[in-house]
């Protein structure tokens, strides 16, 4: 199902695709699974193949492979320390225009579900602006956020907390 | 399939010879526990219906287990009698044994392989016939038939309709992995899966006619907002731009959603038709602007925003602007849902340091706090507006908590095995 959902995804980013009205109707049977029986979506677009990414941004001894930024208790500023590392990633996304990335904000769970959506777009609108900002083009770079709906850790003290108080930038094929 | 086990404290003894007919094998079970109680409960006995032993000790078994379940009557043993909705009742018995209202009734074949449960339910004191109803069901809708006639009872005897014959949405994660929307009778019977995915699934809301559930799915890595056709299982993408989707309300018509979307930066309010055309921002303070839920009317958005600094509570018209602040008292006042009647809100409230039920009569701005829980979520009026379903958490599970009002009757609905979360009690069933 993974194999299907990720190039589905990839053409909707490809073709700068953001309308609805448009949008595939997916049928299934009344009791759906997304993992396998009539219920499966039917989206079946191509796309990049992203497991073959370069060595750059997956190798443990390159800046690039690094990829999360965290963030303060109720804070959505990108921290000094990490200005290298986004400014790493702004220059790859500067120079290979063929690359989108998409950017993942997190929350811990405390709190209202959907405030605590919003509270992670924040964080992964900061880091989309900084790329920007930094030469990333914004067509390049979607921000998105998970809320507080796939911690890291799923401990309920402040170093899970801030475990979690996170955005994760993704390339092709990793979403 | 969940089938209940039904945990009474402090209750009557008659409960528990109903749960002796509800023991079935089962695969998961959800857990209804009655914390709470009215304080002045209705002496109410119901007679073993007459019929098939089997059938007529399900149907018995359902309406009690309704009416006991709110909280508002109590019970009165009705063992020992035998009668039907054509016995003429022996008043002074039942007012012996305490009861001021009796039902009894039967259920049998038509002839057409349906079934027709017929039943009275008359007045002990005034010794007189308040309701006399019935309705024709099959095997399969026996239960349904059963939540039929509990508010039938319920309406007579409360003076609002009941919701027994209602439905409930909510997800279940299992593992670290598993989540599935389910659909469930009011009492957390007949649960049926409408998805399955291995990503979240939050925000779940059911179109006034209750055909269709809105939700949020991350099965693409982001939110997006879908809406569901339950019967057919046929989906809609209804908003998946660019950033995220999320937070679908229903119009009070049922001809638009409200959504939030980050597609022009921040968090805003948008409405859109329900088949995702006509797209317009309503919104436009800078931050964010979330959780959006119509008034009863239809003419204004209760939401969320931290535009003063902490989360609080504004309504705005449907045509924008005009934005008013409803929530002062704290700093952190999410998740507003209108009462069906439109005279109260429901919202979550953080006090002394846990998120708890709270609800605003919405003339007076007075808030009565309504549990002592520490991590309430996700309210959701019952149709009637009598009772709040929420998600809260016990022993760090997730459970759902249906809370009166008033505050004085709770209940627990549970499953061993995963996490119960983002309740949606559905409208009355036509």
């Amino acid at each position: 199902m993974k194999q299907l959902i990720i190039p589905a995804l990839l053409a909707l980013l490809i073709a700068g695709c953001s309308s609805t009205p448009d949008a595939p109707e997916q049928s299934g049977a009344p009791v759906e699974s997304r993992t396998g029986g009539n219920g499966v979506a039917t989206v079946t677009a191509g796309g990049l193949d992203g497991r073959n990414l370069p060595a750059v941004l997956t190798d443990p001894k390159s800046i690039l492979s690094k990829r999360s930024v965290y963030f303060d208790y109720d804070k959505y500023e990108v921290r000094a320390e990490y200005k290298d590392l986004v400014t790493a990633h702004a220059k790859f996304l500067a120079d290979n225009r063929q690359f989108k990335m998409l950017i993942q904000g997190n929350t811990d769970d405390r709190g209202s579900r959907e405030y605590n959506l919003a509270l992670g777009q924040k964080r992964s609108d900061a880091v989309k602006k900084m790329l920007t900002l930094l030469g990333a083009r914004e067509e390049q770079v979607e921000s998105v956020s998970l809320g507080e709906e796939k911690p890291k850790n799923e401990g309920q003290n402040e170093a899970a907390w801030a475990e979690n108080r996170r955005g994760d930038m993704l390339y092709n094929g990793e979403f | 399939m969940l089938r209940p086990l039904l945990k009474l404290r402090g209750l009557s003894l008659i409960a528990f010879s109903a749960l002796s007919l509800l023991q079935t094998p089962s695969h998961a079970e959800l857990t209804i526990e009655i914390t709470g109680a009215g304080a002045n409960r209705i002496p109410l006995a119901i007679a073993d219906f007459g019929g098939d032993q089997g059938t007529s000790r399900t149907l018995t078994s359902v309406i009690r287990g309704d009416l006991e379940r709110s909280g508002l009557f109590k019970m009165i043993d009705a063992s020992g009698v035998a009668m039907n909705e054509s016995t003429n009742p022996a008043y002074g018995d039942w007012k012996n044994r305490g009861a001021d209202a009796l039902t009894a009734g039967s259920i049998g074949p038509t002839g057409d392989g349906r079934q027709e449960a017929r039943f009275r339910l008359y007045d002990v004191n005034r010794q007189s016939t308040l309701a006399g109803t019935a309705f024709v069901t099959s095997t399969p809708m026996l239960r349904a038939a059963g939540h039929r006639i509990a508010d039938v009872i319920y309406e007579k005897l409360i003076g609002e309709p009941g919701v027994f014959a209602t439905r409930i949405a909510y997800v279940v994660k299992s593992g670290s992995n598993r989540y599935e929307l389910h659909v469930a009778d009011a009492d957390g019977q007949n649960a049926q899966a409408a998805l399955k995915s291995k990503e979240p699934i939050i925000s779940p809301a059911w179109s006034p006619d209750g055909t269709r559930l809105a939700y949020v799915s991350f099965e693409n890595k982001k939110p997006v907002v879908y809406v569901h056709s339950l019967a057919s299982g046929q989906r809609i993408v209804v908003a998946n731009f660019k950033g995220s989707n999320s937070a679908p309300a229903w119009s009070p018509d049922g001809r638009k959603l409200a959504v939030v979307l980050s597609k022009e930066g921040g968090s805003q309010i948008f409405t859109v038709n329900a088949d995702g055309s006509g797209v317009q921002r309503l919104t436009t303070s800078s931050g964010i602007n979330t959780e959006p839920f119509f008034a009863a009317d239809g003419r204004s958005i209760y939401f969320t925003s931290d535009r003063g600094g902490s989360p609080q509570i504004y309504r705005v018209g449907v045509g924008g602007g005009d934005d008013q602040r409803i929530t002062f008292e704290g700093s952190y006042n999410v998740s507003p849902r209108i009462s069906p009647d439109g005279k109260s809100l429901a919202f979550i409230s953080r006090r002394e340091s846990g998120f708890r039920l709270a609800v605003m009569d919405l003339a007076s701005k007075q808030v009565q706090i309504l549990t002592d829980s520490s991590k309430d979520e996700s309210p959701t009026f019952a149709p009637n507006g009598r009772m709040i379903l929420i998600a809260t958490e016990i022993g760090g599970r997730g459970v759902l908590s249906a809370v009166s009002v008033d505050g004085r009757i709770k209940q627990r609905l549970s499953i061993a095995a995963g996490d119960v979360r983002e309740p949606a009690w559905g409208p009355y069933n036509k």
